[in-house]
């Protein structure tokens, strides 16, 4: 401590000081607004909270989900949907969607943290609901377990967002969406509230500890190297018969003319 | 033909043009040399792959534009063994088409039907042989001959008998009896109807009985998916609806097309989609087929709850599950 | 006489005392082959046979064809202690375990993928120049044969590893089988030794797939290539070609070293594919279970038509007398590619008899010469691709914005409309062509270049074609109508009616051609001209 001592009467201490107590202050608010679900938030920042979301709302979400969230003819009903549905959905940017098409897709978020947490806390003051998570809480590294988690994907996710997690086809030009580069807590988000065609995925069906572990599978998936050269695209035998039309037997077709062209 | 219809003349075929490397040595020597260039690096290649082989450790990874992430050995070995092939194969061509007589020869080509006389002479003998082994005069050595044979080929049919069991009714039969549990596919865990949200689906499988394997066949049949619905949503007769437990409806997972497993539940349509033959189902109404191939509902599994409030199966399933085969009756 | 020769010398003679090879040998080496690039397209199909055979061998040191159940130890982290097949542990352990071993597998898989569309090319080359004409219907046959026969081994292939993808297409090969009327459930119980997928179907599918049809191949392909031997090749017209020699280079050297360099070229491709680009990875896809499916599951692409008629098939099945017959089953899976199939192999016999010409053919018809027949390979070919293309609707659908179900419908009407609207195009397209080539030897290539006459008018100059040129445009014969005998001179009826109004209508189609330049009018317009 003698290096402060030391310079505890520099010309620049007091400036110095008061920047670090002012930074630490705007940290420490920054954290406890940042933290939405925790419990040790008081009464009044919640109901700010909810009050700033309710802006929110009113501005970009009410024209179709209606003044009271009671839903509309081309929105469904918020009440009761809960924080983690909110998180999701304008977390991912699926949320507002941009046009009335089949399905609202995944792009990059209009809202902030922050609002999207204002939004949330609006949301689950309606109605209780699942609340929503933070990547920190998804603690899929320490408690997965990737093989668990290959066969819990097969079973339950396979059929629909394909082998690889690529994503795959639904009827009428929904689909299933690439879970590629899919942040934890949205995946884990998107299985208990079961946004658009998604069904749910119960806690007594799939247990907490077994979503974690599709998690870990999911990202074992998508971090792994490509072990046999070019994937593809990782969607199966019709990439790899596109390529043998294309390239293969073209290469070798294009050899062949060589071959029997007449040298000069 | 006619005078009019005379076709062109054939000018025949055109004189020979020398290439370069025929009458100017100078390249020739150039081809000769391009040749062994390309067998070079056909060598080069055979080393790359020894060395890829013996030297670059198999978890060793490099990123190349659209290979990505690449395993490097595999890429080194593959590349090495490609070169070491295909420049072998274009020096060879190469020296042909340079170096090589690139004259075009003229063969003729003769009738492919054998001479009259050959051909006499080839039924004579036929006639002959087989008049001398009497097969015309003799029919009954004939006749039997063939009976005989045709019975000879019988035991290798039959022999194929003991390929696999006859399939009796195993076909119209599943492991689901009254009262057999259902339980988490994977995690044997029965279920609750409060485990349920509306929106919902579990893949289950009846109980196993303490003793008792669950093999690929058993899975293949009883395979079952369970979707909970707001009961209003369902459009369906009665005896139907009281298969059902407060809007927890069970269908079987196995396609009553080709049998692949259907899973595919869009919770906004409450259609059910098969991803092999895309087949869909309309869940409130009984899995009723509105699109696709199949010509018939999938399967629907009556449900209730046991004492202890678990969901059981309150009957077998009413018809066979999975494809259709000729003894189906419905 | 050097040392070398000397030794060489004493070999051939050891040899060829005991052979009489000499003599068979000095007649064949010498034997020509017309040379063209499409000439290669059935070697394509030859190499990869043998590139199959060599790296299929490879797979067959370490591959367990056993489906019972072992706990996964390999090096394959998120499979670890997974429970699943011998076959799909083994396979997995070739990939991981053996060095070199993906790179084999994925060169054998991608051998067949080029094996297959060899093939396909191969017949359509041999379909629209007319070479399966009279002598080589049988060969015709044989091709067909092998066509069907890789189809089925393609397909036991892929489905060997075990894996979630290739257990799913079983199950609906299964299926294919169950649907079969009467016979089709013990059928199928026979070959899965009971229900499926049973305990036995992969080691027997492993012996049909590495010996029983490739045995079968190799003799069929070893008459196949007999018969083009002593057949001689066929070969393209032009000047100095006819239908009584063969033009080309000989056996040795050239054909040799070009045909030998090939093999190589064809492995080198394969291997380069091998390594560059992942095919079927099997550890993605999971051991296979009855109760699972991936979105998307194809089979390969020589199947996918098939799959693709599945999938369009209408939702129709017969209930009587307490039996079941699933025309969505049997007509796509069965009885369309059975008729495809059986119209393809007796294609030869019908033109002949339409023609009504029973000569030998080893001159190639260029494919605009025959309207008719060339109309009729883009309808077969038409009505494959939609099935295909029906087969990938749903990788189609999320690449490319689209439903799968506006594919199907697509599919289902284009599957009926499309192919005898491309009947009529090709027809029309190739009259258009015919009436080119006339133009181009009557008149002779349009040069762009423009001149004024002294009278003001423009013209363009026109380069008259050389006569070889002229020569290949004109050689061909063009088909007569067969003319319609009702009844003969003393007015008895023709007892083939029917039979002969057929065939008169469809030679009648036949000869609509745009009649070629005769001699007479190039030497008309010849002396026109100076």
């Amino acid at each position: 401590m003698k290096f402060l001592s030391k310079y505890r009467r520099h010309k620049f201490a007091a400036p110095l000081l008061l920047m670090t107590a002012l930074a630490a202050l705007g940290f420490t608010y920054s954290v406890a607004t940042a933290a939405p679900a925790s419990n040790s938030m008081s009464a009044s920042a919640k109901s700010t909270l909810i009050s700033e979301g309710q802006t929110i709302f009113l501005k970009g979400c009410s024209s179709c989900h209606g003044l009271n969230s009671e839903g509309g003819a081309v929105a469904p009903s918020l009440i009761g949907v809960g924080a983690a549905s909110v998180d999701f959905q304008v977390g991912t940017g699926r949320m507002p969607m941009q046009d009335m098409s089949q399905q609202a897709m995944r792009k990059a978020p209009l809202y902030n943290e922050e609002e999207v947490a204002a939004l949330a806390a609006y949301v689950a003051s309606l109605a209780p609901g699942p609340a929503s998570l933070t990547n920190e809480e998804i603690t899929w590294e320490r408690d997965g377990n990737t093989a668990d988690g290959g066969e819990l994907f097969r079973n339950n996710c396979a059929m629909c967002h394909n082998f690889a997690g690529q994503g795959g086809a639904l009827t009428q030009g929904k689909y299933a969406p690439t879970l590629m580069g899919v942040e934890p807590k949205h995946i884990y988000e998107a299985l208990i509230t079961g946004p658009q065609a998604m069904p749910v995925f119960s806690d007594k069906v799939v247990t907490p500890e077994e979503k974690l572990s599709i998690i870990k599978w999911i990202k074992a998936a998508e971090s792994e190297p490509n072990l046999g050269g070019a994937s593809l695209g990782r969607v199966g035998p019709v990439t790899e018969g596109l390529l043998i039309w294309t390239v293969g037997i073209g290469l070798l077709i294009g050899i062949a003319v060589w071959l029997t062209a007449k040298a000069r | 033909m006619s005078k009019e219809l005379e076709p062109l003349a054939d000018p025949g075929l055109p004189e020979h043009i020398h290439r370069k490397a025929d009458i100017d040595p100078i390249a020739a020597k150039r081809a000769e040399q391009q040749v062994a260039i390309l067998f070079s690096l056909s060598a080069l290649g055979t080393l790359l792959f020894i060395y890829s082989f013996f030297f670059v450790k198999e978890d060793a990874f490099i990123f190349l534009p659209i290979l990505g992430n690449t395993n490097a050995h595999q890429l080194g070995i593959g590349l090495g063994m490609a070169f070491g092939l295909f420049f072998i194969g274009i020096g060879a061509v190469h020296w042909a088409k340079t170096l090589m007589p690139d004259q075009e020869v003229i063969a003729q080509r003769h009738e492919l039907k054998s001479e009259p006389e050959d051909r006499d002479a080839l039924v004579k003998a036929a006639k002959e042989g087989a008049q001398a082994a009497g097969l015309g005069r003799r029919p009954l050595i004939k006749r039997s001959l063939i009976g005989a044979a045709a019975l000879a080929g019988l035991p290798g049919v039959i022999m194929l008998r003991d390929l696999g069991p006859l399939p009796g009714k195993d076909l119209e039969k599943t492991n689901w009896k009254t009262g057999t549990r259902l339980v988490t596919d994977p995690g044997d865990r029965p279920i609750k109807a409060s485990d349920l949200e509306i929106g919902a689906v579990a893949q289950v499988l009846p109980e196993l009985l303490p003793g008792q394997k669950r093999t690929l066949e058993d899975i293949g049949k009883d395979a079952v998916l369970l979707i909970r619905l707001r009961p209003a949503e369902f459009q369906l007769d009665e005896e139907r609806l009281s298969w059902t437990h407060e809007g927890i409806i069970a269908f079987s997972k196995i396609c009553s097309h080709m049998g692949c497993a259907v899973a595919l539940y869009e919770q906004t349509t409450k259609h059910l989609l098969c991803p092999c033959h895309q087949s869909t189902f309309d869940v409130t109404r009984a899995a009723k087929v509105i699109f696709g191939p199949s010509a018939r509902p999938l399967p629907q599994l009556a449900i209730t709850l046991d004492s202890e409030g678990n969901l059981i199966a309150k009957q077998p399933f009413s018809e066979p599950v999975g494809p259709s085969f000729w003894e189906r009756s419905s | 006489m050097s040392a070398r020769e000397r030794v060489a010398g004493t070999v051939a003679n050891y040899v060829d005392e005991r052979t009489g090879a000499a003599a068979y040998l000095k007649k064949n080496l010498q034997k020509v082959f017309p040379d063209h690039w499409s000439f290669m397209l059935g070697e394509i199909a030859l190499y990869s046979f043998v590139i199959l055979l060599l790296s299929g061998t490879f797979l067959t040191f370490w591959f367990d064809p056993s489906m019972r159940t072992v706990v996964y130890e390999g090096s394959y982290q998120p499979l670890k202690e997974v429970e699943m097949s011998a076959a799909y542990a083994s396979a997995l352990h070739i990939s991981f375990d053996v060095r070199g071993g993906l790179l084999m597998r994925q060169i054998h898989h991608w051998a067949a993928l080029i094996f297959m569309a060899a093939i396909v090319v191969h017949l359509l080359r041999v379909f629209f120049t007319g070479a399966f004409r009279k002598p080589r219907e049988f060969n015709w046959l044989l091709g067909i044969g092998l066509l069907t026969l890789g189809i089925v081994e393609g397909f036991l292939g892929y489905s060997l590893p075990d894996d979630l993808l290739s257990g799913t297409g079983l199950r609906i090969a299964q299926a294919i089988i169950q649907a079969l009327p009467v016979v089709g459930t013990y059928i199928s119980f026979f070959a899965f030794g009971g229900a499926f997928p049973g305990e036995v179907f992969i080691p027997r599918i492993y012996t049909a797939h590495i010996l029983l049809i490739p045995g079968i191949f190799l003799a069929l392909i070893t008459v196949h290539l007999m018969l083009v031997w002593y057949q001689k090749h066929t070969q393209y017209p032009g000047p100095g070609r006819t239908e009584k020699n063969v033009v080309g280079y000989p056996l040795m050297p050239t054909y040799m070293a070009k045909a030998g360099g090939f093999f190589f070229i064809v492995f080198g491709v394969t291997a380069f594919l091998g390594a560059v680009a992942s095919i079927n990875p099997i550890w993605l896809y999971g051991p296979y279970t009855p109760g699972q499916v991936s979105a998307g599951s194809q089979p390969d692409w020589y199947m996918g038509w098939l799959d693709g008629l599945v999938r369009m098939a209408p939702p129709l099945e017969t209930h009587a007398f307490g039996h079941t017959i699933s025309w969505n089953i049997l007509l796509p899976g069965l009885i369309i590619p059975g008729i495809l199939f059986t119209g393809m192999a007796l294609y030869p016999f019908i033109e002949s008899w339409i023609t009504g010409d029973k000569r030998e053919h080893h001159l190639l018809d260029r494919p605009r010469n025959v309207p008719n027949r060339t109309a009729l390979g883009a309808m077969a070919l038409t009505f494959t691709l939609i099935a295909l293309i029906n087969g990938g609707n749903d990788i189609i659908a999320t690449h490319f914005d689209l439903t799968i179900n506006q594919i199907m419908w697509f599919s289902r009407i284009g599957i009926i409309v499309l192919p005898p609207l491309a009947f009529v195009i090709t027809k029309r397209i190739c009259l258009s062509l015919q009436r080119a080539d006339r133009e181009l030897v009557l008149h002779g290539k349009e040069t762009g270049r423009l001149v004024m006459l002294p009278s003001g008018e423009f013209i363009e100059i026109h380069e008259e074609l050389s006569e070889a040129k002229k020569y290949t445009l004109t050689q061909h014969e063009q088909p007569k109508a067969i003319e319609l005998v009702t009844a003969d001179a003393g007015g008895v009826l023709n007892p083939k009616g029917i039979r002969a109004k057929l065939q008169a209508r469809f030679s009648a189609a036949n000869a609509e051609n745009i009649a070629k330049p005769t001699a007479a009018e190039v030497k008309e317009l010849e002396s026109g001209h100076h």
